[in-house]
């Protein structure tokens, strides 16, 4: 029974972060149709932004926005110089442009900062943990089932009762018709970018928190898991994404739980591997799109 | 359009064929006569790349969908092949945890071969996942080969018996000269032009161009789609075991996200829609990679000696290559999203094909 208890907490907490990274991804891919491959090094950002701001005299809560904003900050420059000029092509061009993109960052990282892992400055809540009735709990994860819950309500008041919210929806519909009554896409993709880095940078405090290292590559688990977490829960819809982030979450910590020791490291191949199974059977993920237009 | 349009595809192939493989011949002779070994071993490699990248042009140019997975089956190609060429006193050495028990250990084979079983079991992989890969589409189909290349990394770090697991793999007798390197990339370069023109060619790129036209004049897109995967794969796998019998000595890593990086920028800035645009890719990717990497050693040399060119360097430069053939790609993809050649073939009259104004097909 409290290992049931533990089971799902853990699950919980990784699959609501699991489930932010995903939406992340698909409020984009949404309106753009684009596969961010460099939404890892969003992740990136904020993470070497924790460490940058850690350094200083700041209270941590501020280094904690200070970095979210950074990640906000580079998605939305990264669309305009990268995207942008590309948003006309196809989307093969705009997915191979984020990859470039995202090796790109990653190497200045390398040159810039160091190859190696940084210890990061974390508040000790980090790593405190509560007894409750023979059960462990990690503050950490309870922050961060009610930060990814808290972020999601608040994700679905912005989609379904604010107007820029409204239009995002619409756009990832029907882009053109969005467009053509009169909602400017410039603008609509930048916020869409921006909301983008914001569920990057909030991911990146939890994900570097686990670890408390920093490192040009630290994004690239994540972002993997939130390929994977869309394509299952369905690619068009954020409904689909938040489903599909948890799934993966409650698969990860299970397969961490139950899988034999033997195998456990395998275990990356494992779930990968059951992905490409779900593809085969569901072609269009989890939540196939109801109504969706090409972008053009 | 001028008079060599008129000239029929045969010909036509046979024009660029002699052209493109003049070019890597001119290569590989100035470089035996005049190239220090390092030149050597660069060319070397620059023709297993040109291999590698027209492997993928077959696929993705024609296709239109976007693979992230062939370095995964060069890394099986390559594990594959030393499981071939190894004979059992070698494997004791290089794999000491394969049991003797096994098959596969008492055997082995000489290196035409290999290479070929070598693509053999990547291409019979690659059909397996192929009969799923083919159902998708656009985004899905490149995240699907990318979460392959994911397994095949995880499985190559685990593997012990097989793979060495993390740690490198050594004493792979060194069988690829740059000569059997060139030869490789001759035939690939023709048999690239071949495919393009063949039947399954022709489906494919109209297939890729529109698709629900293509499967109203009956053609079967699926079909079409596994028989190039199978056929890109294959040589994937056969350029792995070329890899591997130059190099000699290599671990997992070397099969992952930057070299994934590295064959798909050749591919783009070159032209993904012509083996030209591989071919030139190729070239002109591993020359200048291997250019700003001396110039990086270079430059970090004035640094390390204090030199006046040397204290303007606030850093220690690393992963210049990357961070430059990244801008380039970007910057392709802006201005010409079609590659340098227009995803157009060279012929005598410049380069020679139906894209219009060097366009990109427009459906991803």
């Amino acid at each position: 029974m409290d290992s049931l208890v533990q089971y799902l907490i853990s699950s919980f907490s990784l699959g609501g972060l699991y489930a932010l990274m995903t939406l992340g991804l698909v409020v984009v891919y949404g309106i753009l149709r684009l596969i961010n491959f460099a939404y890892g090094e969003l992740v990136m950002v904020a993470g070497y932004g924790l460490l940058l701001f850690g350094n200083t005299e700041l209270a941590w809560p501020l280094v904690a926005i200070l970095s979210v904003i950074s990640a906000i900050v580079a998605a939305v420059i990264m669309e305009r110089v990268a995207f942008r000029p590309v948003r006309f092509g196809s989307a093969n061009t705009m997915l191979i442009t984020s990859f470039a993109v995202s090796t790109l960052l990653q190497n200045v990282a390398l040159l810039a900062i160091s190859p190696r892992p940084q210890a990061v400055r974390l508040p000790s809540f980090f790593v405190e943990s509560v007894t409750v009735g023979g059960l462990r709990l990690r503050f950490v994860d309870l922050a961060s089932i009610i930060v990814s819950v808290l972020a999601l309500v608040i994700l679905t008041v912005l989609v379904r009762r604010t107007t820029i919210g409204i239009a995002l929806r619409a756009a990832a519909d029907d882009f053109t018709m969005t467009r053509l009554l009169g909602v400017r896409a410039n603008l609509l993709i930048s916020v869409a970018f921006a909301i983008s880095g914001l569920l990057a940078g909030i991911v990146a405090i939890f994900w570097v928190g686990r670890s408390s290292l920093v490192e040009p590559s630290v994004g690239l688990q994540p972002v993997l898991i939130a390929f994977i977490a869309a394509v299952v829960g369905g690619m068009e819809n954020l409904k689909g994404a938040v489903l599909g982030g948890y799934l993966l979450g409650f698969m990860w910590v299970g397969l961490q739980t139950w899988l034999p020791q033997a195998m456990l490291d395998y275990r990356n191949a494992v779930l990968f591997g059951i992905v490409i199974i779900i593809l085969l059977i569901r072609p269009e993920g989890l939540i196939p799109p109801v109504y969706s237009r090409e972008r053009r | 359009m001028s008079g060599s349009a008129r000239r029929s595809p045969l010909a036509q192939i046979a024009i660029t064929s002699v052209i493109l493989c003049g070019i890597l011949l001119v290569i590989a002779l100035l470089t035996n006569s005049f190239g220090d070994r390092v030149l050597v071993r660069v060319v070397t490699v620059l023709f297993v790349n040109v291999v590698l990248t027209v492997a993928l042009q077959m696929f993705m140019g024609n296709s239109g969908l976007s693979s992230f997975g062939h370095i995964a089956f060069m890394a099986i190609g390559a594990y594959s092949s030393l499981w071939f060429t190894l004979t059992p006193e070698e494997k004791n050495r290089t794999l000491p945890d394969m049991p003797e028990t096994w098959i596969m250990h008492g055997w082995h084979t000489d290196f035409l071969p290999a290479i070929l079983l070598a693509g053999g079991i990547a291409a019979v992989i690659g059909g397996l996942l192929g009969v799923a890969l083919v159902r998708l589409r656009g985004a899905s189909f490149t995240i699907a080969t990318f979460a392959f290349l994911i397994v095949v990394h995880t499985i190559a770090l685990q593997w012990e018996p097989m793979t060495r697991g993390s740690r490198t793999v050594f004493g792979i007798p060194d069988l690829t000269t740059i000569w059997i390197a060139l030869g490789a990339a001759l035939v690939v370069v023709v048999v690239g032009l071949l495919f393009r023109e063949s039947p399954v060619g022709l489906r494919l790129r109209a297939a890729r161009d529109d698709e629900d036209a293509a499967a109203s004049i009956g053609i079967h897109i699926a079909w079409v789609r596994w028989v190039s995967w199978v056929a890109s794969i294959f040589i994937a796998g056969a350029a792995g075991a070329l890899w591997a019998h130059f190099i000699t000595t290599f671990s997992p890593t070397a099969f992952y996200i930057s070299e994934t990086f590295v064959i798909v920028a050749m591919l783009i800035i070159g032209g993904s829609g012509s083996v030209s645009g591989a071919v030139i890719g190729a070239v002109l990717v591993t020359l200048s990679s291997e250019w700003l990497r001396r110039l990086e050693g270079w430059l970090n040399q004035h640094r390390s000696d204090g030199t006046l060119l040397g204290q303007l360097i606030p850093l220690e430069l690393r992963g210049f290559a990357e961070i430059v053939i990244a801008i380039a790609m970007i910057i392709v993809l802006i201005k010409r999203p079609a590659g340098l050649t227009g995803g157009r073939e060279i012929g005598l009259g410049g380069l020679w094909g139906r894209a219009k104004k060097g366009r990109e097909p427009t459906r991803g």
